[in-house]
């Protein structure tokens, strides 16, 4: 794909819809459209705004425009043997990394090597008054100034339309492994968290139907070291099992309800809950498909010291009217807001999608 | 805008800070004072109208809710270790010292996590739960005395920090206390949580959102293993691409260091680590993992060392040794501080790749300027901290160190880096962020405190400096890279 700038054309647009106080429903894969609350305004489109501006392996960075595909990226990576090791989900071939960033997505790595947002070096943005704006760099360290940039992670695009990124990368392991066992959940539990404290070269730890699959990443001699601790079956050509878990292609995710996010304590005990569960993230993120009613089911996440996410709406209407994300307190809420006026004084950015207000 | 003009009733206040109850420690006297005149960076002094040193949580919120309704400016202090003056006390404020908060709360080793208040220092989090097999990973060369209140303050890093992050990816929750003393618990003890991600915006705000009063942390498990190798090289530029070399080779040190002759030669007089002093630089480059790895990977750094044209490559023989080659190197500010009567420590970071043009220029300003550097670098992670020698006692010898240092800086925004990688902007580099950012950028910093602190009472005038003074700043100012005037010679 030839390499693209749209800036000016979208500064146009926003100063527009900022003169005029009108919303602008900011997209570019458009692969997530299903992610947080309906979206409302007029289609901004960044997706034609891409192209890698910089790429130094021996720098471990990459800059690019917001709408470059995610694919893109992680091709040019691996030519280096490089990768993103936030493992960040597609959903679809026209993912971007800036709707990546945007979303906060990261994938079964997480807890051992960081987030989207850990990866964050710096971005350029357009606020909501149509100021062109950089913040942070394309260095590792950098205190200079509010960390704007991670800010931008997770926001779902209401604080600032996102030009360009600078994010962390890391050489690909030299081995990867995975090993299954068969264990309740509650020994799955109880193992991860375990495996966890000792210094073994862990990589993502899932549980499936009644499986744990333990990934295990490094050089290979300190993947079969660890591999004799933890005993288990090695699963052949496993990056596919990890494949369909972040790209939510597993069995377990065909479904007609709703599919819940869990966000965890790493020690949270097994909860019981109607529906289905799988888990990842050592048992830090689980999964939940059900029928479960919103309020219920986030008080007693909340009461474990997590919060609950709709992640994907069931299509059945009467399953729509709970809010995306967990109700902040309302001391929170106010500075949501005025941070949120402090960016989009106007309000013009996916009004409601992150929050009804924001 | 924010205003700094402050003109708090003194002896209201301290009738109103006494009324509390119970009652806070209250400092007063202009010999109590004293020592809270300064941080880490004595160049800047100023005495605050109160110092006050609270225990509970009840009396910050009050305390913080009586200088809301007074008007009265309020700096938080830790340790007072910082380096940047961000701890620098108001003429016109209330010093606030989290000293008294020193209770680790929970450790919890399931979760990984130790919750403990703000005045804790940060080698004791790691000493607490040494017994676990576990430790807290950012590691300031101050981690004996600097606050994990301060670390979040300044976001700070340390010499692991290539590998482990810096304080803003090893912390899950905060408890802040806002200007009008309400209590907001920001992040969780989940791996993120719902809304913005203010856990990173107050982290390396620099106490001017918001007081900490509470950390959780992430543990991590001891490595199994860890080794630390020297090496030698005959020519600064040699070592600096050498770093170069061993990160493309796919290897992520745990830490990876860099001191230039200068500083070797000050270091091993003050802590006789066996360093080479007839080299021009050395690195230090440890490795940590499971045995396996680290074998593997010592083998490799081996050979790039060797590659790399180092005159002499040392491996530490024990934990005693490593110890020993890491002491020269964490003591190197108090050693330059030694051999010269001021120093003062800059704080730029590069991308890697520019490291010896940055070199160049740096001794060449350093003719310039006629103040000898020492270099001591985060080589790995590209921050560099030149340690200017002066004296201040010399008439105009500081305005020199600083007019250098300002160079400094000043270049390393220039070939693509920031004036500051973990020491803050504080008081001291505040004319510098007109040369990093816009007005657009520091205008939409000032909306983001103002989101927090509409009335600039918390820490004013540090961080992030206001149009007017750029403006004033902006006869020497660089933009990026466009000098005013470039052919005239600046002193
Ligand atoms: C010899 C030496 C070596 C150093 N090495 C390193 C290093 O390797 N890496 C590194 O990053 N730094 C280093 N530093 C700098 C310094 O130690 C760090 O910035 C440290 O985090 C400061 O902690 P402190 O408790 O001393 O904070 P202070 O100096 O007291 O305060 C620093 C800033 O944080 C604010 N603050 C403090 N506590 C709070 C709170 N509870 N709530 C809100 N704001 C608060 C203050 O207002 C101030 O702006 C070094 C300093 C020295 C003297």
């Amino acid at each position: 794909m030839k390499e693209h700038d749209l800036s000016p054309a979208l500064q146009a647009r926003v100063l527009d819809a900022y003169a005029q106080g009108r919303a602008l429903n900011i997209q570019a894969g458009n692969s997530k459209a299903w992610y947080g609350n309906p979206s409302q305004g007029e289609v901004l489109s960044v997706a034609n705004h891409h192209g890698i501006l910089n790429y130094e392996p021996s720098e471990l960075v990459i800059t690019a425009r917001a709408g470059t595909p995610l694919i893109e990226l992680e091709t040019a990576l691996a030519a280096e043997n490089q990768c993103l090791a936030f493992e960040p989900p597609h959903f679809a071939a026209t993912a971007t990394l800036g709707g990546t960033i945007a979303c906060n997505f990261s994938g079964s790595a997480r807890p051992y090597l960081g987030a989207a947002r850990d990866f964050i070096l710096g971005c350029k943005l357009i606020n909501g008054k149509g100021e062109i704006l950089q913040f942070g760099g394309q260095v590792m360290k950098n205190v200079a100034g509010y960390d704007v940039s991670r800010l931008m992670a997770g926001a779902l695009g209401t604080l600032g339309l996102l030009l360009e990124i600078s994010v962390r990368v890391l050489p690909k392991p030299e081995t990867t492994l995975t090993l299954i066992k068969t264990l309740s959940a509650k020994d799955m539990l109880q193992q991860a968290n375990a495996y966890a404290r000792l210094p073994l070269p862990l990589s993502a730890c899932a549980y499936v139907d009644g499986q744990a699959y333990i990934r295990l990443a490094g050089s290979e001699g300190s993947v079969k070291q660890a591999a004799k601790i933890m005993g288990g079956e090695p699963l052949p050509e496993h990056e596919n099992f990890w494949f369909k878990l972040r790209e939510q292609q597993l069995a377990f995710f065909q479904t007609e309800q709703n599919l819940w996010r869990l966000s965890l304590p790493a020690d949270t005990a097994v909860l019981t809950l109607e529906g289905e569960q799988i888990y990842d993230w050592g048992g830090a993120q689980r999964w939940l498909v059900s029928n479960l009613d919103a309020a219920s089911l986030r008080e007693l996440v909340t009461k474990a010291g997590g919060h609950a996410t709709l992640f994907r709406r069931s299509a059945k209407p009467t399953q729509t009217t709970a809010s995306s994300f967990q109700a902040l307190s309302s001391e929170l809420m106010r500075y949501h807001r005025q941070l949120k006026q402090a960016f989009d004084p106007r309000g013009i950015f996916n009004p409601n999608r992150l929050y009804i207000g924001l | 805008m924010l205003s700094s003009n402050f003109q708090p009733d003194r002896e209201l206040l301290i009738a109103a800070l006494q009324a509390i109850h119970p009652k806070p420690l209250i400092l007063t006297k202009p010999e109590e004072l004293k020592p809270y005149e300064c941080d880490g960076l004595s160049a800047y002094r100023k005495l605050p109208l109160v110092v006050v040193l609270p225990d509970t949580l009840e009396q910050v919120q009050s305390i913080l809710r009586i200088c809301h309704a007074q008007k009265v400016p309020v700096v938080a202090r830790g340790a007072g270790t910082g380096l940047s003056g961000g701890a620098l006390p108001h003429e016109q404020g209330v010093l606030l010292s989290l000293a008294k908060f020193t209770q680790i709360l929970e450790i919890n080793p399931e979760r990984r996590t130790a919750t403990v208040q703000p005045g804790v220092r940060n080698l004791a989090i790691t000493q607490a739960v040494d017994h676990l097999g576990l430790y807290y990973a950012p590691d300031p060369s101050s981690q004996i005395a600097c606050t994990i209140g301060g670390n979040v303050a300044e976001n700070s890093g340390g010499v692991h920090c290539l590998k482990y992050g810096l304080t803003v990816h090893n912390i899950l929750q905060i408890k802040l206390v806002t200007i009008e003393g309400e209590l907001l618990t920001i992040g969780s003890h989940s791996l993120d949580a719902p809304g913005y991600d203010l856990l990173a915006l107050i982290t390396g705000s620099e106490g001017m959102l918001g007081v900490i009063v509470e950390v959780t942390v992430k543990l991590l498990p001891k490595p199994e293993r860890v080794q630390v190798l020297l090496a030698a090289f005959d020519d600064v530029i040699k070592a600096g691409a050498t770093v170069g070399a061993i990160i493309s080779a796919g290897i992520i040190p745990a830490g990876l260091e860099m001191m230039d002759g200068p500083a070797i030669q000050a270091a091993e007089d003050f802590a006789q680590a066996g360093y080479p002093t007839n080299a021009a630089a050395i690195l230090l480059c440890e490795l940590d993992g499971t045995n396996a790895e680290v074998s593997e990977q010592l083998m490799r750094v081996h050979d790039i060392l060797l590659q790399s044209a180092a005159t002499e490559v040392r491996t530490a023989k024990d934990a005693q040794e490593r110890a020993t080659f890491w002491k020269g190197r964490k003591s190197a500010f108090p050693a330059v501080g030694r051999i010269s009567p001021d120093y003062y420590c800059m704080d730029g970071t590069i991308p890697r790749k520019h490291l010896p043009q940055v070199l160049q220029s740096i001794n060449e300003f350093s003719e310039e300027f006629g103040l000898a550097v020492a270099n001591v670098f985060h080589a790995g992670d590209g921050n560099l901290h030149p340690l200017i020698l002066f004296d201040a006692n010399q008439p105009g010898e500081l305005e020199r160190a600083e007019a250098f240092g300002g160079k400094i800086l000043e270049l390393c925004v220039q070939v693509g880096g920031t004036i500051t990688g973990e020491h803050g902007v504080g008081m001291e580099k505040i004319n510098q962020m007109c040369a990093q950012f816009n007005n657009l950028e520091l205008t939409q910093f000032h909306a983001v405190k103002a989101a927090f602190d509409p009335e600039g009472l918390l820490n004013p005038g540090k961080a992030v400096p206001t149009l007017q003074r750029c403006a004033e700043f902006g006869a020497m100012h660089v933009h990026q890279g466009q000098l005013p005037h470039a052919e005239l010679e600046r002193f």
